[in-house]
């Protein structure tokens, strides 16, 4: 049976942040409490995705314009984001991963199986937006399933399904994108010009199957402006290890050459 | 009463175009400073594997790089242990950092070219078995001398395994380098095409100190360390370090024991106190390049 590529459209214009998603992922997913620390000046108190927190809703705050958007010059503007594993069309955890725990799901999804990932590691330092994590009292890695489960039940994700403004939509990705295309013709048309699609398509990740709607500079999300896959680098790291590997064995035979053995 | 008109209507339209209208500014371009990428979970055992890994290796090609130009047997033999033990050891440390060491055979489920950490998985076990298997008794002047029947094939295993091992022992030396390179770590990826050949020459030097620490006199020997001196002090020229133990351990590895074997190398004392600052420099440049990740 041919499944539709599914997606995540999460449009941060229309978060509230009552981290309804964040909840609902815990609890479906059965993920252990990873602390309570808060961060800046606001109400984030999970900080960022780990291998313990697949949904993380940011609190994005910025200086106000005044009397564009705001009247208090004391205060700030809040947007609000919730991020999730990217589930990238080329997946440097998936490409890292020595054991073959982490697969590609008939849904397009990348997936790690707890069954049997090792806990190497390799994924954690594989990933260009931070997301997978050894989770140290369990070993293994962990990181947003796409709720692979309920996917296969003909469900949609526990968070997409608990969002309570639709900022979290779930579908074909195909036409998430004309959604997506079409609330940023509305957004601009009403003068919110800095709304922008991020959906790094042009970088070697080749774009992500969960993509965001988000508002002014990407970096005050924490998303990367050019993120790169590692197998970008492997031609320059295994060439390097060919031009030691032949020099180091050449020096080898010329020393015990001219006298060497003695 | 008002009555709305063009005008009011205007200026309602005004207004709610001026609270949408605006747009964010940022703050400095980050989240509240917090790291975008994760760091390694990699503890001591990492950087202890590539040490005692890379220094099999090269171990394995010296003594097979002898072996081959007739050298002294001894020698021969010796190289081929301290590549044996190196790869007995070398698994327990690369297992005992796994988050689940029991499922280290998982490993093995699959081959991916892509992943250096597969790639290296299956070269640690071929470099252990051929290396092992290397340490079998081969065709000297002691197996002539007595004579023994049947003994040829066990000589040509024994050679066979050494070769074998010298290869992957090439592998063992480099591979630990693409595996940091090849990762989304910035100070990795910058050196991605330069730490396989830092890797690989402390490993040489290290190998070399380890067969001077034995008492094998043969220049090929000191030649050896010279060579791997040399390449890692034009490394420590050419690498930016990115912390101080990286820094120090660059300096033990090349300049140091290259100005002693250059200026007293006819001394026993000298050679083998730069055999040991090779042997320090090559750990803890491991040490260091791991610790750079997190």
């Amino acid at each position: 049976m041919a499944h539709p590529t599914t997606g995540f459209f999460t449009d941060s214009t229309l978060c509230i942040g009552c981290k309804a998603c964040e909840v609902a992922c815990k609890e479906w997913n059965e993920v252990p409490a990873d602390g309570f620390v808060f961060g800046g000046l606001s109400l984030d108190n999970t900080l960022g995705l780990g291998h313990s927190t697949w949904r993380h809703v940011k609190f994005v705050e910025r200086p106000v314009t005044v009397g564009r958007g705001g009247n208090d010059p004391n205060t700030m503007t809040w947007q609000f984001s919730s991020d999730v594993c990217k589930h990238c069309e080329n997946a440097g955890c998936l490409e890292a991963c020595p054991t073959g725990s982490i697969i590609r799901t008939e849904f397009g999804g990348v997936y790690v199986q707890p069954d049997i990932c090792n806990g190497c590691g390799y994924c954690v330092v594989s990933c260009p937006f931070g997301v997978i994590d050894r989770r140290p009292d369990d070993g293994r890695a962990f990181k947003c399933t796409f709720c692979y489960d309920r996917q296969i039940a003909g469900e949609q994700p526990a968070c997409a399904k608990a969002c309570p403004t639709g900022s979290i939509l779930f579908g074909d990705l195909e036409a998430l994108g004309r959604v997506a295309d079409a609330r940023i013709a509305t957004l601009h048309g009403q003068g919110m010009t800095d709304a922008k699609i991020y959906d790094p398509k042009e970088s070697s990740v080749g774009g992500t199957h969960a993509f965001f709607l988000v508002r002014g500079d990407i970096a005050d999300y924490n998303l990367p402006a050019n993120p790169e896959i590692p197998t970008v680098h492997l031609g320059k790291a295994w060439g390097a290890a060919a031009v030691a590997a032949g020099a180091i064995a050449a020096a080898s035979l010329l020393a015990f050459a001219f006298g060497g053995r003695k | 009463m008002r009555k709305p008109d063009a005008a009011s209507e205007a200026r309602l339209e005004a207004i709610r175009r001026n609270a949408t209208e605006a747009t964010v500014e940022g703050h400095g371009g980050s989240y509240y400073g917090l790291p975008l990428l994760k760091p390694t979970t990699w503890t001591w055992e990492v950087p202890a594997y590539f040490f005692v890994g890379g220094a099999a290796g090269a171990a394995a090609v010296i003594g097979f790089a002898g072996r081959i130009s007739g050298a002294d047997s001894r020698l021969v033999r010796e190289a081929r242990w301290i590549a044996a033990i190196g790869g007995a050891l070398s698994a327990p440390l690369l297992i005992a950092d796994l988050g689940r060491p029991e499922r280290f055979l998982n490993m093995l489920r699959v081959f991916k070219p892509k992943s250096p950490m597969s790639v290296g998985a299956w070269t640690l076990v071929a470099f252990g078995a051929s290396s092992a298997i290397a340490t079998l008794p081969m065709e000297d002047r002691r197996s002539r001398l007595s004579g023994q029947a049947g003994l040829p094939v066990l000589h040509w295993v024994s050679d066979s395994a050494g070769a074998a091992s010298a290869l992957t022992g090439l592998v063992m030396m480099t591979y630990t380098g693409v595996l940091l390179g090849v990762t989304v770590i910035p100070v990795w990826t910058k050196h991605a095409g330069i730490l396989p050949i830092h890797f690989a020459a402390s490993s040489l030097g290290s190998a070399a100190a380890l067969l001077e620490l034995r008492g094998h006199r043969q220049l090929a020997v000191r030649r050896i360390a010279t060579t791997a001196a040399v390449i890692e002090t034009v490394m420590d020229a050419a690498i930016e370090q990115p912390n101080v133990t990286a820094r120090i351990g660059s300096a033990f590895a090349g300049p140091i024991p290259l100005a002693l074997q250059l200026l007293f190398g006819r001394s026993r004392k000298a050679r083998q106190a730069a055999a040991v600052s090779a042997l320090l420099g090559s750990l803890l440049t491991r040490i260091a390049w791991v610790e750079a990740g997190s």
